[in-house]
Parts: C-alpha cells; sequence; structure tokens
C-alpha cells in the first residue's frame, strides 16, 4: 500500500486527529525513554478504543506493515522503539478506568491509564495499586503490563503478573482474545496471560486490563540508617530477610548517588558511604514489633546514624531522594546510562567489588542505587558524550556489569526489559535452544513477526509457516532470519 | 511387546534395563492402558524418551506423583508413561537467598519438612497427599494459602522443560526478580503435560510465620457466609487463609493469621471480632484441623466452580438448589476470599450430574468464572467435558500446542478443547 493510500486508510478509522504523518511530528516518537536508539517511525496513530486498534492492526496484518504499541514511552530498553517503515500505535487516548470493583478487588482500565491513577481512583476505598515503578507519575498500565515492571513495593508485594487478572488483547492478526479469568480464578486452558505479561509488545496490544488491588495497610513505619560502606549496609540487608521479615521496601544507594541526590533534591540524609530506606507495612502489632528488630539489625551491622520518620511528610522526604536518584545524575554528569542487572542478594558484596574494579579500569564513576531486598541493581554509569569515545567505553562497561551479575547467577534485567538494548546480551543468559522455544510461543502469536519486531531476540527465527497474506517476509529477504 | 515400532527394548536402552518396564493394570489412566512405563534419571533420558516416543507416534503421559492423572478429558491415546519418580532431588537450597530449584519429581511433603529445617517454606499446600513439585506446576494445584502468597504460578522462578522432540529449554532464572526473555515458567504452569515435560523448576521460597491462629465461626446462612467473608477480606488484619466448609456435618468459615507473637493476638482478636455478627466465633492456636480440605469420598464427584468472590452466597444457593433439583447429595468447601468453591456431590446417575454441571455453567458463562471437574467418572467426563472452557482463546490455546508440541505426543485429547 501507497503510503498516501494508507495514511487515508487509518484516517478513516480514526479522523484526521488521530493519525500523525508529518515528518517533524513524527520525531516525537523517535525514542522512549532510553535515548540513545532512535528511529522516526512511517506513521504514528493514535486509537481512542479498542474497536480502532483492531482496525488498525488488520490493516496492518493484510498489508504485512509492522507496527509497535506505544503507552507513556518512558520505557528503559528501547521497547516502544518504531521500527523503520512501520506504524506506531499510541495508546495514550485510551485512558478510561472502565470499571472499578471493590467486593472483588479488581479495577478494570484501558492500556493508556497511567499508574498512579489507579490508586488514586482506590485510595479513599482503602485499597491500593501495589506495583509501584519509579516513573508512576507518568507510565501507563499498558507499559507496565508489557513490561512486568516493578517497583520499590514489589518485595513483599510482587511484580506486575502477580497483579494483573485479565486482559483483553488484540493479536496480531487482528482477532481480539479475553486472557485470564478477570474477576474469577483459575480459569482452564493454558496460562496465556502469564506468558503474555512481560513479551515486550510482542504478542498484541492490550486493550484493557484487570488488575487486583490490595488493602491499605494499617501501618507504616519508614527508617533511614546510615553506613559506612555498601558492605557494612549489604550485612545489614541480609540480617533484615534473614530474620523472617519480608520488608516493605529495602532501598541501598551508595555515596556518589547520595551527593547527586543531596544536590538535587536536599533530602538532607547523613553523609555516609551507603544509606539504606526500609520501610514496613501490615497490621499495627507487627509492624512494630518487626521495626523494633530492624533497628537493632541495622545497629548490630554497624549504622552510624538511624532517623525513623515521625509523620508522612518525613517519610515523603526519604523516599523523595531515592526517587529522584536517576534524574539526580544529571547534577554530577553530562551523560549516564542505567543498568538493570539482578543478582542473588548474597552475592551482593562480590559483585559490588567487580563493579568498582571495572569502574577503575575504564576510568568511568559508576553510582549505585538498588532495589536492595531483591538484588536489582541499578549501576548508572557516567559519561561525559562530549569526550570522544566515552559513550561507547560507558556501554562497554555497562556490558561488563552485567556479565558479573550473569557470572554470579543473576539475571540481565529485573524490570527494564530486553527491548532493543539488551538483545545482544540474551545468547549470555540463555542458550540457542532457550531462545528458539521461547520463540515459538512468539510464532503462535504472531508468525508473521509483525509486532513489535526485531526487539528481545538477537536472532528472530522465522516461524514454518505459510507466508503470510502478503509476501515474503522482509526479514528474510533481507537475509536477516533464517527459516526456523 | 511392541507400540508402533517401539520396543521394551529401545526404552531401557535410554532409562537402563531397570527403569523401563511393560504398564501393569494400575498405570491405566481413566481406563486407557499404556504399553510402557520408563523412569528417566536425568534430562538427557527424558529428551531420549521424548524423541524416541514422538518419532515412533507414540502418545506420552508424564506422571509424578501419580495423584492427579485423573485430572482433565480421558486420554485420545496413551502408550509411554514418563514417570518423574527418580528425578527427586533438590539441586540448590540457597537459604539466605531464599531460592530453590529443584528437580520436578521430588515430593513436596518431604520437600518441605527439609525446607522447614532452615525456617523456610515453598508457599503452597495443595491437599493431596504424595504429590510431586512437576505434578504441581503441572496441575497448578494450590490449597488455602493461596489467599496469601497466590498459586504456584505466583512462585516459579524458573523453569526447564523437554519438548517432544527431545529439545531442551529452560526460561528465568535463580532470582526472584527477572524479566528477560518470556515467562515458560508460567505457560507450562496448568498446562497439564501437554507441551512438554517440566524437568526442573525454581521457585521463591517465604519464611515460616512464627505463630498462627485458626478463627473460626459458625454460619447460620448462605447470606453469612459471604458477608463474613467479604468483612474479613476488607480488613487489615492481612488473612493468610479464608476457608468455607458447608455441609452436614457444619457450616463454617476459618480464618487462618499468622505473625509473629507479638502480632498474633490482635490479628486474631481483630478477626474474631469481625466474625462475630455471623455466629458464635471460637479461636484455636496453630493451624486447625478444619483447614485441612476434606478427601473425596468412595465415588464422590467433585466439580470445582470459580467465581468472583463477591457472588459467594449465589455459588452457594445455586449449587445448593441445582443439587436438590436432582436429587444429589451435596456438600461445599472452598478458598472463600480467592472465588473457588468446591461441590462434593454423591447419590446420582451421570445424567442428573451431566445436567448440574450443565447448569453452573450456563450460570458461570453469564457471571464469569468456570466449572471444571477435579474428581468424575469417564462416563461423565464424556459427557460433559472435563474443562468447559467457553473463551475466546482456544484458537490461541490450540496454535500454542501446535507449536510446542506438532506431532500431538502429549497427553492428547486431555486438555481444554480437547487439546
Ligand atoms: C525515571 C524512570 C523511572 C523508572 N522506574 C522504573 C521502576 O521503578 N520500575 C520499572 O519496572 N520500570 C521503571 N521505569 C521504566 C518504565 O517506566 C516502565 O518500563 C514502564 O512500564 C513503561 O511504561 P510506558 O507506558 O512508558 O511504556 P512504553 O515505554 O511506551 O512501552 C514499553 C513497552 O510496552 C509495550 N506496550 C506499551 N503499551 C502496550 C500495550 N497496551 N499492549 C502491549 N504492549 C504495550 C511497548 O511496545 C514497549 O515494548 C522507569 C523509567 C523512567 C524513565
Amino acid at each position: 500500500m501507497e503510503r498516501t493510500q494508507l495514511i487515508s486508510t487509518m484516517e478513516s478509522i480514526l479522523g484526521p486527529e488521530g493519525v500523525i504523518h508529518e515528518r517533524e511530528q513524527l520525531r516525537t516518537y523517535e525514542c522512549d525513554g532510553l535515548m540513545n536508539y532512535r528511529v522516526i517511525p512511517d506513521l504514528v496513530v493514535l486509537p481512542e478504543s479498542a474497536g480502532q486498534v483492531q482496525q488498525i492492526v488488520r490493516v496492518c496484518y493484510e498489508e504485512g506493515i509492522p507496527f509497535v504499541a506505544r503507552g507513556s514511552g518512558t520505557g528503559l530498553s528501547g521497547g516502544a522503539l518504531p521500527v523503520e517503515s512501520g506504524i506506531l500505535i499510541v495508546l495514550a487516548r485510551m485512558r478510561r478506568i472502565l470499571d472499578v470493583d471493590i467486593p472483588n478487588q479488581r479495577v478494570t482500565v484501558e492500556p493508556g491509564v497511567v499508574n498512579l491513577w489507579v490508586t488514586q481512583e482506590v485510595a479513599s476505598e482503602g485499597y491500593f495499586y501495589a506495583p509501584d515503578p519509579s516513573s508512576q507519575l507518568v507510565s501507563s498500565i499498558g507499559g507496565n503490563f508489557a513490561e512486568n515492571s516493578g517497583g520499590v513495593h514489589c518485595l513483599k508485594y510482587g511484580f506486575t503478573t502477580n497483579h494483573v487478572t485479565g486482559a483483553e488483547v488484540v493479536l496480531p492478526d487482528g482477532s481480539v482474545a479475553h486472557i485470564g479469568g478477570g474477576k474469577a480464578p483459575d480459569e482452564p486452558g493454558y496460562d496465556l496471560l502469564g506468558a503474555f505479561v512481560g513479551s515486550e509488545g510482542t504478542l498484541g496490544i492490550a486493550t484493557k486490563i484487570t488488575l487486583r488491588i490490595v488493602r491499605t495497610p494499617e501501618s507504616v513505619r519508614t527508617l533511614i540508617a546510615a553506613f559506612e560502606d555498601t558492605e557494612k549496609a549489604g550485612g545489614a540487608v541480609s540480617g533484615i530477610i534473614g530474620s523472617g521479615c519480608v520488608p516493605a521496601g529495602i532501598e541501598m544507594m551508595d555515596s556518589l548517588t547520595l551527593e547527586a541526590v543531596e544536590e538535587a533534591v536536599h533530602p538532607h540524609y547523613p553523609e555516609c558511604g551507603a544509606l539504606l530506606l526500609v520501610e514496613l507495612d501490615g497490621p499495627e502489632a507487627e509492624v512494630e514489633n518487626q521495626f523494633e528488630q530492624v533497628i537493632k539489625i541495622c545497629e548490630e551491622n554497624g549504622s552510624s546514624e538511624i532517623r525513623v520518620a515521625k509523620d508522612d511528610a518525613e517519610r515523603a522526604l526519604f523516599w523523595k531522594g531515592r526517587k529522584a536518584a536517576f534524574g539526580a545524575m544529571g547534577r554530577i554528569a553530562n551523560d549516564y546510562y542505567v543498568q538493570d542487572g539482578v543478582i542473588p542478594r548474597t552475592e551482593l558484596p562480590a559483585v559490588l567489588k567487580k563493579i568498582s574494579d571495572l569502574s577503575a579500569e575504564y576510568g568511568l564513576r559508576v553510582a549505585n542505587v538498588f532495589h536492595a531486598g531483591d538484588g536489582n541493581l541499578h549501576p548508572l554509569v557516567l559519561y561525559d558524550n562530549n569526550n570522544e569515545g566515552e559513550a561507547e567505553r560507558a556501554e562497554e562497561l555497562a556490558g561488563e556489569i552485567i556479565r558479573a551479575c550473569l557470572e554470579h547467577g543473576g539475571s540481565l534485567t529485573g524490570e527494564h526489559g530486553i527491548g532493543e538494548d539488551k538483545k545482544k546480551y540474551m545468547p549470555d543468559m540463555f542458550t540457542a535452544d532457550d531462545l528458539n522455544v521461547m520463540q515459538l510461543l512468539r510464532c503462535a502469536f504472531d508468525p508473521h513477526h509483525l509486532c513489535n519486531p526485531g526487539k528481545v531476540f538477537p536472532t528472530p527465527r522465522l516461524c514454518a509457516e505459510r507466508p503470510g497474506p502478503f509476501r515474503v517476509h522482509p526479514l528474510q529477504e533481507a537475509g536477516l532470519a533464517e527459516m526456523f | 511387546m511392541q507400540t508402533a515400532n517401539v520396543s521394551l527394548e529401545d526404552l531401557q536402552g535410554i532409562v537402563g534395563e531397570e527403569h523401563a518396564r511393560e504398564a501393569a493394570p494400575e498405570d491405566a489412566v481413566d481406563g486407557a492402558t499404556p504399553s510402557f512405563v520408563a523412569e528417566p534419571g536425568s534430562v538427557e533420558e527424558i529428551a531420549g524418551l521424548l524423541k524416541l516416543a514422538s518419532g515412533a507416534g507414540l502418545a506420552v503421559a508424564p506422571r509424578g506423583g501419580g495423584t492427579k492423572m485423573h485430572l482433565g478429558n480421558p486420554p485420545r491415546n496413551l502408550d509411554l508413561i514418563v514417570s518423574t519418580a527418580r528425578m527427586n532431588g533438590v539441586l540448590e537450597h540457597a537459604a539466605p537467598d531464599q531460592v530453590l530449584r529443584v528437580q520436578a519429581g521430588i515430593g513436596l511433603e518431604g520437600l518441605q519438612e527439609r525446607l522447614s529445617a532452615s525456617n523456610q517454606m515453598l508457599a503452597i499446600d495443595p491437599p493431596e497427599r504424595g504429590a510431586t513439585v512437576g505434578g504441581v506446576v503441572a496441575t497448578n494445584a494450590s490449597g488455602p494459602l493461596r489467599l496469601r502468597y497466590g498459586t504456584i504460578r505466583d512462585l516459579i522462578i524458573g523453569i526447564t522443560v523437554v519438548l517432544p522432540d527431545g529439545t531442551v529449554a529452560k526460561a528465568g532464572g535463580k532470582v526472584v526478580k527477572n524479566v528477560a526473555g518470556y515467562d515458560l515458567g508460567k505457560l507450562f504452569t496448568g498446562s497439564l503435560g501437554t507441551l512438554g515435560i517440566i524437568a526442573e523448576a525454581n521457585f521463591r521460597l517465604h519464611p515460616i510465620p512464627e505463630v498462627a491462629k485458626t478463627v473460626v465461626v459458625e454460619l447460620e446462612s448462605q447470606q453469612g457466609a459471604a458477608e463474613a467473608a467479604q468483612a474479613i477480606m476488607h480488613s487489615q488484619i492481612v488473612p493468610s487463609a479464608v476457608e468455607l466448609r458447608w455441609g452436614p456435618s457444619g457450616k463454617r468459615l476459618a480464618v487462618l493469621v499468622e505473625s509473629i507473637p507479638g502480632g498474633i493476638g490482635a490479628k486474631a482478636e481483630t478477626a474474631a471480632f469481625l466474625l462475630k455478627p455471623f455466629g458464635e466465633v471460637h479461636t484455636e492456636d496453630g493451624r486447625a484441623e478444619i483447614l485441612r480440605l476434606p478427601e473425596a469420598g468412595e465415588n464422590e464427584t467433585i466439580v470445582k466452580i470459580t467465581a468472583p468472590p463477591a457472588e459467594l452466597a449465589g455459588v452457594l444457593e445455586s449449587v445448593s438448589r441445582a443439587a436438590e433439583r436432582r436429587g444429589l447429595e451435596v456438600r461445599m468447601w472452598g478458598h472463600a476470599a480467592s472465588g473457588v468453591t468446591f461441590a462434593g456431590l454423591s447419590g446420582g446417575g451421570v445424567e442428573a450430574l451431566a445436567d448440574f454441571v450443565g447448569e453452573m455453567r450456563e450460570i458461570r458463562a453469564r457471571r464469569g468464572g468456570s466449572v471444571t471437574l477435579q474428581r468424575a467418572s469417564v462416563e461423565l467426563k464424556r459427557r460433559a467435558g472435563a474443562w468447559g472452557y467457553g473463551g475466546d482463546a482456544l484458537g490461541l490455546m490450540r496454535r500454542v500446542k501446535e507449536k510446542f508440541d506438532p506431532s500431538g505426543t502429549m497427553n492428547p485429547g486431555r486438555f481444554v478443547g480437547g487439546i
């Protein structure tokens, strides 16, 4: 189909205001939260209903046009990076909360609904939506669903996948399927919902999502504890987890991070080599008892100063520094690259040592912020793009860090996803057979590789399938993929 | 003996002479008698068996503890049972990381005992004695604790599977937080052995709560049961289980609360206070007997009904009435705050039972939920179908099956829509 014809077809579905085709406007969508990769899409469409999404995808399917879904574009692995000669389907106009069912503890939303809105919707009834990525003011439920996003409270409450109970999805052939029981559990059949969550927009487009909401805890207690170094702080983390307590959150920041956040948002943290932020929540008597225990464990591990939040205002201040950590790097460096490796908690000292050695070797500073309870590290590699070759060195260093995580039994990514950015490391974590078998799932959903093609897997495998209604697969034509 | 073109010797060549045998009558599954039973001792041996079987067109049923072989439709074919009995080891228990890696054939009870030495548990409590971890994953079995910890899909963090063509693949890993690649662990959870054999699985563990109390209310009405469950669901006591027992021997709701010694009293008192309006309340220390799920009686048909939890009264009422109309005796139990109710039916023929199931499915199709046969005669399963899946994702499920098991080797016919 000619581009002009495609534009008019899309306009007939969406109206002129739902189609963006001017180059300057298209540029707004050339990247997501990871700005290292940029591709200008052929067309951007802004559907307002599931029916429109379905019609768009049908056209794509019939014409063999690749498409990429985009929520709020805050992803940090290039998942919503457009594909050349493809359509970007932006779901930001589908932002209605469709159903609030307190007796069954469920909320059903359209995919463009912003994460925080869900909690705001049900807060007065004593409920909240537990997965809380730091981007929750902006990121969409559709994006969270596709990335299986985590948050600071996920150690205790679980990740997005544990809080999504049903979805309506438009499949890459334009058909619609409802997966997961929604309000009733244990739907018979394969757990397609479980497979879909975290599939990074490669299996279809979610147009409705049913979420589990959780009763607000009776009591919340938060403290910060200062330590001489990350090793001592890490000892306290192990002590707390080992005591049988499951904190709502344990976050750690190292001295470089503390320096940056102090400049940026002035949380007035104690001066130290590593800071722990610990939050407990639950029934009051339980929390009070465990909180005493946590304080004791911090002291035993050599904490030089412990501050307990007196009220909500102080609690918010404690968190403010942590939540501003990524952005604050701008205060101490021109550019930074966020890594998202995971390690078994007990490997923390060894991996931090390795990171500091690597940092010295590459002559680049690395600030460390992490979800310490679940071993999810966010090393921030600082660099200056103005210095010749430094961006490449930074990326190489980040790659070494991720390999260190794998060597210690961990994972490439805890919450940001593989997307475009980390697919080249997938063979370091998985065998060719592992990756091929995962792609069988893809072949069942999207045999013609139209839905967010080229993401997640380093080598796309074509499915043993009759060629689509269109023609030879473009990847095959370009010699980029082998027949599976 | 020979099936198609596979002989016992072929199987013994893979697993060793003493680990493959001709099948005995007790190996039959829903009336289908296999030719052979093989017990592989390694992932490679599983791969060897499946490669041979799929190449020769055999139908394979994986078997763990054998406690749930009756689940699903009667097999379309059955030639070979691949038992995971010998693959029963702990590969790694990283206690400080609260992570476990096991072979699929390990027994759940023994495993729990072993983990308890480190004050940890795999937070799943299905009722069957003798279940293996692989079987629990394959059938998505659960128990009362699902309210607090979720089902096995929420605990599994990594998996190693063997596909019918012998390909060995893993997904996930041994860290609790991990979004690298597709989540095949969840895809295989509840897949009833129709996609391949689960060889190994990794889980996150939980600390065993220090103390527990069970608060029980004697219920007076169906409405009371529903309201009592709602009162607990919407409280802040974070209950670990809310269990209903509804039958001739009593009508009760039992709430399990768990905590540390300093926290348990307040939780139990709040639970008792909330339950008081619905009947007489008493509190027991620990995980009381009532929380144990009833065992199926002889000739008892067990139907699992899932529904939005707030519809509990409606479920109880519709089941009672539908059973009564057909002269069936019924008792019910279930995970009241999770929307799962089991109906144990006796005293009726296939006709009446199939009618009952049909009526329940009609209601659930309108109001959300499902009605599946958990324990039923082959005849009833043939009449009513074990699953009753009425959703619009069946085509997609079939495509998944075709991709993973193009030769139709694995448990043919047992799953939804005849998969
Ligand atoms: C400052 C900052 C802090 C962050 N903190 C966290 C954090 O704490 N935890 C965390 O997990 N992440 C975090 N992120 C990453 C990011 O916010 C999450 O990945 C988020 O879920 C992305 O949502 P989005 O709406 O922006 O999705 P997008 O970036 O628009 O898209 C992400 C992926 O989802 C797909 N997608 C979007 N909508 C749909 C849909 N409806 N159906 C199917 N696929 C869809 C896209 O194709 C793409 O692959 C952070 C990002 C930033 C910038």
